[in-house]
């Protein structure tokens, strides 16, 4: 036997050096559809609590849209399950075309190739485009997915400060002498909620012959007045090279990603990317729901208005109950709480009182920064956020942290 | 070799802290365990190494425990430096 006492003693021992460590992830387990209001069993085999759903990525309330799952139904009945084939051999449909062409559209690019997902639009895109002669650039705290991909090129890499533009024109001049450099940020960071400023961004970008690749996952759909994205908001539409973002989070929640952007870029990823060419095509079902998706916010920013609307609504009545929250103007909200254990108490005690949300602490965030990640959503109504707010009034009240700041918390914590 | 720690630790200091950071830096503090320093950024340190000291730090001596404080980085370049 291969797999010895030996072995999985081995393998056993590293789980618990997870757990020793505070790092070990529960398993929990929603009953219901993806909604403000779910069911939830938590922790595994205790009975199902209905909470309301304030850690999903379903900015926009579509995960369960009634117009989202007759588009998926007609997906099934007129173009079948499954495709059984990546994209370029026998996997590629009408409507993965269409839908192709709804994105460059929405998104205001020329072009654009669909992946299973954005974590493997990011694996594939580096390494389709550079080589050895060419330097990434990245902020500091981009998504790991991007980390992976630039791994995985063969070009060189550095980092520069998170939103640091001095440093970002720091590290542009070292690699002037490199045959291309790209500036590589997330749009919106998924874990503080802020927006990179693609426009400062692009003018440097322009100073140093540089291009410009945004990671907008956490934008696409809602950010900007129309919800095109963060180079919506900056007005830089025609000055950013390539998006990649995820079908899996406000575009209705399923999965599938793309990359986005200059005709031959994404000509280059259509003949080189690995995750293109070596894994499945997305199933019809997905395309044809996503399209419906993005004609619905094409059609009316009633969705994204309502979600911003709901953000600045939370965002005053959590500062009003005295909670040190992350400024922004993102549906992503980090209630501070510096202390990792503390993050963890009261996320438990708030999905006591009926609302589900995550601590976040280190290596998720930096050492120092752990939070309580409090993400809004256009299907949240008044009532929600309302409870809510209330939840965290009485939990911050019973660990004494209301009205302190940073470090008025820190103080009494610890970091 | 005092010399070339108080330059790696400017460069530190510099590049991985923030002015509104408290934290304090000093030649045994702990840079990538404590999360000062992540594993991806190390790649600046590293360049700025082989270039200012001009040396070549092979990958597998490059390790997140070899650049864990100005102590060891100076130790593993003096090594490659004589
Ligand atoms: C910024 C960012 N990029 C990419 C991804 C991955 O997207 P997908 O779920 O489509 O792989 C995520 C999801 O967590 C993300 O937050």
């Amino acid at each position: 036997m291969a797999y010895s006492d030996k072995t999985r003693r081995l393998f056993a021992g590293e789980i618990e050096a997870i757990k020793e460590k505070g790092l070990y992830k529960e398993k929990r387990f929603i009953w219901s559809p993806q909604d403000a209001e779910i069911e939830v069993e938590f922790p595994e085999g205790s009975s199902r609590e209905k909470v309301l759903n304030f850690c999903a990525n379903n900015y926009l309330g579509l995960s369960s849209h009634p117009d989202v799952i007759k588009a998926a139904h007609d997906g099934l009945e007129e173009r079948g399950y499954g495709m059984s084939s990546v994209r370029f051999i026998c996997g590629t449909q009408d409507i993965h075309r269409e839908l192709q062409d709804k994105v460059s559209e929405f998104l205001g690019m020329e072009d654009t190739l669909l992946f299973p997902s954005c974590m493997d639009a990011n694996a594939g895109v580096f390494e389709a485009i550079l080589d050895a002669e060419d330097v990434i650039i990245a902020d500091r705290l981009i998504h790991a997915s991007l980390v992976d991909g630039i791994r995985l090129c063969s070009a060189g890499y550095d980092t520069f400060k998170h939103m640091d533009m001095k440093h970002l024109r720091k590290k542009l001049e070292l690699h002037s002498d490199k045959r291309q450099r790209l500036i590589v940020t997330d749009g919106v960071f998924s874990m503080d909620g802020d927006l990179c400023p693609l426009d400062e961004m692009c003018d440097l970008a322009d100073e140093y012959d540089a291009m410009v690749l945004v990671d907008d996952s956490h934008a696409t759909g809602f950010i900007g007045k129309k919800g095109r994205g963060v180079h919506e908001h900056f007005n830089v539409i025609d000055r950013i090279d390539l998006i990649t973002t995820t079908f899996g989070k406000a575009l209705g929640g399923a999965s599938g990603g793309c990359v986005s952007g200059r005709r031959e870029l994404v000509e280059l990823c259509r003949q080189k990317a690995r995750p293109y060419l070596f894994s499945n095509s997305l199933a019809p079902v997905i395309v044809s729901a996503t399209i419906r998706v993005i004609e619905l916010l094409s059609q009316t920013t009633e969705r994204r208005d309502k979600l911003e609307a709901n953000t600045k609504y939370f965002r005053e009545g959590i500062t009003k109950a005295g909670l040190s929250v992350r400024e922004g103007a993102t549906p992503i909200v980090p209630v501070m709480l510096y202390n990792a254990k503390l993050a963890n108490d009261m996320a438990r005690d708030m999905y006591a009182e009926g609302i589900y949300v995550i601590g976040f602490f280190f290596p998720v965030v930096p050492a120092g920064a752990a939070r309580i990640r409090v993400q809004l959503s256009a299907a949240h109504e008044k009532e929600h956020i309302d409870k809510c707010v209330a939840a965290f009034r009485k939990v911050g009240e019973k660990y004494g942290i209301l009205g302190l700041d940073k470090k008025g918390i820190i103080e009494k914590y610890g970091t | 070799m005092e010399e070339m720690k108080e330059a790696v630790l400017e460069y530190v200091i510099d590049e991985y802290v923030d002015e509104d950071d408290d934290i304090e830096v000093a030649f045994d503090t702990p840079l990538i365990s404590s999360g000062i320093v992540d594993s991806f950024s190390m790649v600046s340190l590293k360049a700025f190494l082989e270039r200012k000291y001009e040396v070549k730090l092979p990958d597998d001596e490059a390790t997140p425990e070899a650049f864990d404080t100005v102590n060891s980085i100076v130790a593993l370049v003096s090594k490659h430096t004589s």
